[in-house]
């Protein structure tokens, strides 16, 4: 999605990094210049931006409630997190009762998060890329598959680019929605696990699932990088390898299809078995469960005291979670919930809403099964499942799995019918906002269901895309 | 001034006194009131009223009075109560804003309950829902629809009658005055337990109609056979622009001190007001230009007024000119001095003689009154029983009272109005002209905005004066301040933003410090509770334009919630605002034309009208169109929905458990696949057979396994 602004082959390498710097401030301008020229209040209430969890009004509603006296969450109109209120309810609305400048300064926080973001993405595009390298360099692949030099564009740079040109990710910052700073901080969980960093792994996905809850199915894949680390091959392969080598003096070739030669073998068996075989760091999970709940811990007592006297951590829990479960809110936005919903009859809705949910519980343990030895792309596919499959998902979701995507450049790079999704996609982000305008402000009758069809097609072409992810991921192996 | 102040007081202490001294038996009263409208309209206004002893007297044996609603008021223990079915809008700009009997009968159209309970506060929900569904077995009305709190407000301020104990204050006791004469600290504390026990809803969509009428008929012991009942023709009734039945209830039974004010146990009021053309006579000089329409009970009603109803305590007719049509009228007297025609002249302390000879036929006449015995006018016994001068703060009003005959049948009372020169008036009007209307378009969100316009008009003076005059007594506000109580209910599907709530006084922005006196706000919750918005604010004086705007979100209904015409719209219900300085009050100082005056004392109307409230103003019905779904094909959605579903879980199933080539092929070198538990069993327990026997076997136990599995379940839940 995003331009790959500086695909410079060749370039000298100081051409290249003046390139990216360049990419940087240029996304930073432009998105002062959108906030500056008055976006925010346009993009700000959009349904395909804003959503009851993540919404600006809504936080500035429950500023104005709290500091009337009110529970921010009495009425049913803020769904967000108390800290949240606590750090941007200051900035939203003026004491004269007067119009807020809407999503001014909230936009400004969501540009530095959208920056922090692309950072991350850069550091875990980094600490991807030597892990793999790592790996090929040990089982000699460097023949078949070219490693990246110094010199080129890391696919760290080119997804924290792409991250930023996004034009979601644009209108998502510009829009002023608290999205961006949750995307921020999962990414901040998987740099910390990407890292090696436990106590920031840990206080990344305490926060985001704190702010948004779907992030909580991450920690299968953060505990798995923390463990055995960020990505390795499949393990069976490694062992034939292994296998391979130090049993039958064979070449690999007639153990593999993709034969290694033996003799520019430049890693022992040892060595193989040392650096990218799975010794389960137990160490490390009980740590990330200590400071998750350390987190937990504070950040409770942090929200207890920003509810306040007039609000209870009971009704914070059912108002953000028991709100993005019980889908009582049928606005539209970009998912499947709120038209099934509004159509579907009173007495199957529990059914349906446990159908509904289900199918994110019910993929974690067969996709963990599959890709336990590529924690971040089990990363990548969750994001995905989670952008389509939430109750109240908007483009700040798109956005995260979109970013994350070119850190797989290599694995993607066999997808097929490209052309084809790439178009559709772009076709149906056009069309959708195209169709909510003909039923909401033209009003034309009936008009609904294409709206949701084309909302619905997003999604279809967001799973296609990932089946398309899934599948060609599994090509390399 | 000091002393107005007391005498109301005093009025409103020793009234229940006077009662108190009479009251040993049942009452029952009717009236009407009879008066003309600037656009060619006429107002009437039927008036009856039911006193019952306190139930520890008087026990439950009743003559006169309802038993569905004495049966009502036991049960739920209503303290007070209002119900209101209304059609139509009462236009405050031509008929009136802030007369007592404005005050009393405008309405907001559609149907409006009010309740105060004297039962403990868990019971108070449950105790509303019970009585909707009484009320709309009684009358007929869609009233279970507020039996679920989503349109059920708690109101603080308003019509928490803050006066629960002294005698009969239908409506609301003037808001200023309880809370600045409620020295008394228990009583305050009996107002708060009061607040908490008030219910207010409104259906503004609900269609009023005869089958509402004919029960509210009912509970009058004479029905429509007999006295003013008699004159409610259906057809006439419900042709006027303006129609709202009333009834009102009040029951000290549940009060702690009984013995001490307990002179009336149950008070019972209907009220039917109407708005109806004067339809033209043709005998009198219709047609010409500025002319009001002559009119008669007969012309209006279509009927003749035969009697009284016997039952009644008292019965009376009263016919009304506003202080400005009298103003006019004595402009005119003064134009033409020599006369022999029916004078209304009123100076400011004595009322002088209403002079209305009997051979009164000039022709320069402004009106003339007409008792007719048939369908011609003429001016005959043209001298009601008695008549009153009202002293408001607008100038004074005349009120002529007639006496009903017991047996009209050869002469019925035919009051009707003939007018000999033409005559324009514009009614005394309120401080301001409340619109709400709604802002922005599209389906998704908008702002609803309440402008307030202060009505220029000569009274506007006059207004000043009287509100200083009430300011001095009450020093409400600093004496440049008016001030303005806003209630508002919006259900839950709009999402109202507070916090994007602004005040602008003359197009300008101000803060809520500088405009806000009090507020009470209740946000929404959905498909539980409406908002609540209920602000006091303090306007200067000299503003002319008042702006309250809020912004909202319109919420998406699923598709059950919607009404059956579901493109029409969802109507907001009426806002309230009510203006504690104004206050109507009507002062009546009755003057002993005739002998029979003696039913002035005892007016019930007389009474109601006597009490001092603040000027209240009912704003329109809003319509907020929602965005509608797709009623037509629910079934297409969810199953379009669960195709992506399906689509999405199978194609990610699908590529879980394919093997790459590699392992495909790693696992064909191991040989055959390994089989399922039930191969392996049957292969051991069936060697002889061949393999594809063996796997027919498996398919068909395969299946008989699946389908005992469903029986066992089947039976299993059905046991269950």
């Amino acid at each position: 999605m995003g331009e790959e602004v500086c695909s410079l082959r060749g370039g000298s390498r100081w051409g290249t990094r003046l390139c990216v710097l360049l990419a940087w401030g240029a996304a930073l301008i432009l998105r002062v210049a959108c906030v500056l020229l008055g976006a925010p209040s346009v993009l700000g209430r959009r349904v395909e931006i804003s959503t009851p969890v993540n919404s600006f009004m809504r936080l500035a509603e429950g500023y104005w409630l709290k500091r009337t006296g009110f529970s921010p969450y009495t009425g049913s109109t803020y769904h967000g997190s108390p800290l949240l209120l606590a750090l941007f309810g200051p900035f939203t609305s003026s004491s004269t009762g007067g119009l807020p400048a809407l999503g001014w300064s909230l936009s400004m926080f969501c540009i530095i998060a959208d920056l922090i973001a692309a950072l991350l993405l850069l550091r875990i595009g980094r600490s991807l890329q030597s892990a793999q390298s790592k790996q090929l360099i040990c089982l000699n692949f460097t023949k078949y598959i070219k490693l990246p030099d110094d010199a080129g564009l890391g696919v760290g740079d080119i997804a924290a680019i792409a991250y930023l040109w996004n034009p979601f990710t644009i209108v998502n910052c510009v829009g002023g929605c608290t999205s961006s700073i949750e995307n921020a901080m999962i990414l901040l969980s998987l740099y910390g696990a990407a890292a090696g960093n436990v106590p920031l792994a840990a206080f990344g996905w305490v926060v985001s699932t704190h702010c948004s809850f779907y992030p909580a199915v991450l920690l299968i894949p953060i505990g798995l990088s923390l463990t055995v680390g960020i990505d390795h091959l499949p393990k069976k392969l490694f062992k034939s390898i292994i296998h391979c080598e130090s049993s039958t003096k064979e070449p690999v070739g007639n153990c593999l299809s993709s034969s290694v030669d033996r003799s520019e073998a430049q890693c022992t068996s040892q060595d193989l078995s040392h650096d990218v075989s799975f010794t389960f760091e137990a160490k490390k999970l009980r740590d990330l469960m200590l400071w998750s709940i350390f987190w937990w811990t504070y950040i409770l007592i942090l929200c207890k005291i920003s509810v306040g006297k007039s609000g209870s951590l009971k009704q914070m829990v059912s108002e953000t979670y028991g709100f993005i479960l019980n889908v009582d809110e049928l606005s539209p936005n970009l998912g499947l919930f709120w038209y099934f919903f509004t159509e579907v009859f009173d007495f199957f809705r529990p059914f349906f809403l446990l159908v509904f949910h289900a199918n994110i519980l019910f993929m974690i343990l067969p996709l963990t099964i599959r890709l336990h030895h590529r924690p971040l792309f089990l990363a990548f596919v969750f994001c995905s499942i989670v952008a389509m499959l939430k109750s109240y998902p908007s483009v700040g979701d798109t956005t995260l799995y979109l970013g994350l995507m070119p850190l797989f450049r290599a694995e993607l790079s066999g997808m097929r019918f490209t052309f084809f999704l790439l178009n559709g996609y772009v076709g149906v982000a056009l069309l959708s906002p195209v169709m909510y305008n003909l039923w909401i402000w033209r009003i034309h009758k009936n008009m609904k269901i294409a709206s949701s069809m084309s909302d619905g097609g997003v999604d279809k072409y967001q799973m296609n895309f990932k089946k398309g992810c899934l599948y060609y991921a599994k090509h390399l192996k | 001034m000091q002393f107005h102040h007391y005498a109301v007081l005093l009025l409103v202490a020793s009234f229940p006194v006077l009662i108190a001294q009479k009251l040993d038996e049942e009452e029952f009263s009717e009236e009407l009131l009879v008066r003309p409208l600037p656009d060619r309209n006429v107002f009437a206004h039927f008036h009856f009223t039911h006193r019952l002893p306190p139930t520890v007297h008087y026990g439950s044996h009743h003559v006169l009075f309802p038993k569905a609603i004495f049966q009502i008021v036991q049960k739920f223990r209503i303290r007070e109560m209002e119900l209101s079915f209304t059609q139509g809008r009462w236009k405050y700009n031509n008929w009136g804003g802030v007369d007592p009997l404005t005050r009393l009968q405008a309405k907001p159209s559609g149907v409006e309950l009010w309740a105060v309970f004297a039962v403990p506060d868990d019971q108070v929900d449950a105790t509303w829902g019970n009585l909707t569904h009484a009320l709309s077995g009684l009358f007929c009305a869609s009233l279970n629809f507020l039996e679920s709190m989503v349109m059920v407000a708690k109101p603080k301020k308003m019509f928490a009658s803050g006066c629960g104990k002294e005698g009969i204050t239908p409506l609301v006791c003037s808001e200023g005055f309880a809370d600045h004469h409620a020295s008394n600290q228990s009583r305050s504390k009996d107002q708060n337990i009061l607040r908490s026990r008030v219910r207010y809803g409104a259906l503004p969509r609900e269609a009023v109609c005869t089958e509402n009428l004919t029960p509210w008929l009912k509970l009058l012991p004479c029905r429509d056979k007999a006295g003013l009942a008699s004159l409610l023709d259906r057809p006439t009734i419900y042709k006027g622009s303006y129609h709202s039945l009333r009834l009102y209830i009040k029951s000290n039974n549940f009060e702690e001190h009984q013995g001490i004010n307990g002179d009336i146990g149950t008070f019972l009021q209907q009220t039917l007001s109407l708005v109806i053309p004067a339809s033209e006579n043709p005998s009198s000089g219709e047609g010409l230009k500025g002319f009001q329409p002559n009119w008669s009970l007969f012309s209006l009603f279509g009927r003749h007024l035969m009697g009284r109803c016997l039952l009644a305590k008292t019965s009376a007719l009263y016919l009304e000119f506003e202080a400005p049509l009298v103003e006019k009228l004595k402009q005119l007297d003064f134009g033409t001095k020599d006369k022999e025609y029916c004078s209304l002249a009123g100076s400011e302390d004595e009322a002088s003689l209403l002079d209305c000879s009997a051979d009164s036929s000039g022709d320069i006449a402004p009106f003339s009154l007409s008792m007719v015995k048939d369908n011609d006018i003429f001016m005959v016994n043209g001298s009601p029983s008695s008549f009153s001068l009202e002293r408001g703060a607008y100038g004074n009003g005349v009120l002529l009272s007639f006496n009903i005959p017991k047996h009209g049948k050869q002469q019925p009372l035919n009051v009707g109005l003939t007018w000999k020169l033409p005559i324009t008036w514009s009614p005394v009007r309120g401080p301001f002209r409340a619109t709400r209307f709604l802002v922005g378009s599209g389906n998704a969100r908008g702002a609803i905005a309440l402008v307030l316009k202060a009505n220029n008009m000569p009274t506007r003076d006059l207004m000043n004066l009287h509100s200083q005059r009430s300011l001095e007594k009450e020093s409400l506000v600093s004496p440049d301040m008016t001030s303005v109580t806003v209630f508002q209910v919006v259900p839950w599907y709009i999402h109202l933003y507070f916090h994007t709530l602004q005040v602008l006084i003359d197009e300008q922005p101000k803060s809520f410090r500088e405009v806000i006196k009090w507020m009470q706000v209740v946000p929404s919750e959905d498909r539980t509770s409406p908002g609540v918005m209920e602000i006091e604010l303090k306007i200067p004086y000299n503003a002319s334009v008042i702006t309250l705007i809020v912004e909202f979100d319109k919420g998406f209904l699923r598709i059950d919630e919607h009404n059956p015409d579901a493109n029409r719209g969802f109507d907001l219900p009426s806002a309230l605002l009510s203006f504690p300085t104004e206050q109507s009050e009507g002062n009546y100082f009755h003057i002993e034309a005739t002998k029979s005056s003696a039913h002035f004392h005892n007016s019930a109307l007389l009474e109601e009208l006597k009490r001092r409230k603040s000027v209240q103003v009912y704003t329109e019905v809003l319509l907020v169109p929602l965005a509608t779904p797709d009623f037509s094909m629910p079934y297409n959605v969810i199953t379009l929905t669960c195709t992506v579903l399906a689509l999405y879980f199978g194609s990610l199933l699908n590529v879980l458990r394919r093997r790459v080539s590699e392992e495909e092929r790693l696992a064909k070198s191991k040989g055959p696949s390994p089989q399922g538990l039930l191969e392996r069993l049957l292969s051991r327990l069936l060697r002889r057979r061949s393999v594809e026997s063996r796997a027919r076997i498996a398919k068909v136990l395969k299946l008989m396994l699946v389908a005992g599995m469903f029986i066992a379940l089947n039976y299993y839940l059905s046991d269950s």
